[in-house]
């Protein structure tokens, strides 16, 4: 089954890079989305179905935890994995990532072969919506 | 605590791995050095992210606009012939990636830190000037015939700098990407 992916980053650079890593993975994508924040992201959420999210922390008007927190306490998009890509190495961010329900966490500078590895599992796992 | 030496390798470490994972390239470090805060002429790609916390300061990265572009365009792999909104979130994202990475290097010595979204600045004979008093520590790395500055302020909070930006040239331009 093809999936449909969302991109979230204020980076368009970034986006751009993810959504080559995305494409080179092998998995079965049909759509990727993108947004440059977490309030952005929730619009396109609410206008596509989405069946995986990668995320950033840090950006401006809804950062990336605030945008988790979002989508697990809502029934509609809770089982949605949310793999969150940033900066952000230390132990308070990651462990508040963890706490809301992020599906896993990978640090920037990243590689290819990172993004596959995280995410392989995590769509074929993932409850169908 | 002496925090030169540890910010010297914490720069060069995550300069160093943000160039080989994302552009695939390895920069050769040059010369360390120490600076104060007093205005200097600028030509080229500045940008600036802050840090705060019980500790505050600023990173920052400066390149000419044909690096800037070298970055993008191996970044990303496309054509950047001239600086435009792509290269400037280009080295802005850069500046993100090391100064973020030692944002958390220092985190075990410093506690937690807070890191800005990146501004960055494409313009000719534009000034930058810190409005604290503490010292700026300057790497230089070599990409080919090319010379990047990654450079980091840190002080306890309170006597910590604020860059501002005075713009003497006739392109300066301010982005929040």
């Amino acid at each position: 089954m093809e999936s449909d992916v969302l991109v979230v980053d204020d980076s368009a650079a970034i986006r751009k890079i993810l959504q080559r890593v995305l494409r080179q993975t092998g998995m079965a994508i049909r759509t990727i989305h993108e947004a440059g924040d977490g309030q952005e992201a929730l619009e396109v959420m609410n206008a596509h179905k989405v069946d995986l999210v990668l995320t950033d922390i840090n950006m401006p008007k809804m950062d990336g935890l605030q945008f988790l927190a979002s989508v697990k306490a809502s029934a509609h998009w809770r089982q949605v994995p949310v793999v969150m890509i940033t900066t952000e190495g230390g132990e308070t961010k990651v462990g508040e990532a963890v706490k809301l329900g992020a599906a896993g966490y990978v640090r920037k500078p990243f590689t290819a072969d990172q993004i596959k590895e995280k995410l392989a599992g995590i769509l074929e796992s993932a409850v169908p919506l | 605590m002496n925090l030169q030496p540890i910010l010297v390798e914490s720069l060069s470490q995550a300069t160093a791995q943000v160039f080989s994972t994302m552009l695939g390239v390895e920069v050769v470090r040059g010369e360390v050095t120490a600076e104060d805060g007093k205005q200097e002429a600028n030509d080229g790609v500045v940008s600036f992210i802050g840090l705060a916390g019980e500790w505050a300061g600023t990173g920052s990265v400066s390149c000419s606009p044909v690096l800037a572009c070298r970055i993008c365009a191996t970044m990303l792999m496309c054509e950047a012939p001239a600086v435009n909104e792509e290269v400037l979130d280009a080295v802005a994202e850069l500046t993100n990636m090391i100064i973020g990475s030692v944002k958390t290097d220092m985190e075990t010595h410093l506690g937690p830190l807070g890191l800005s979204i990146p501004t960055v600045v494409f313009g000719r004979n534009f000034k930058t000037k810190s409005a604290g008093s503490s010292e700026w520590i300057v790497v230089k790395f070599h990409w080919e015939d090319e010379t990047l500055q990654v450079r980091i302020c840190l002080a306890p909070s309170g006597r910590s700098p604020h860059v501002m930006l005075h713009s003497g040239g006739t392109q300066a331009c301010a982005l929040d990407v």
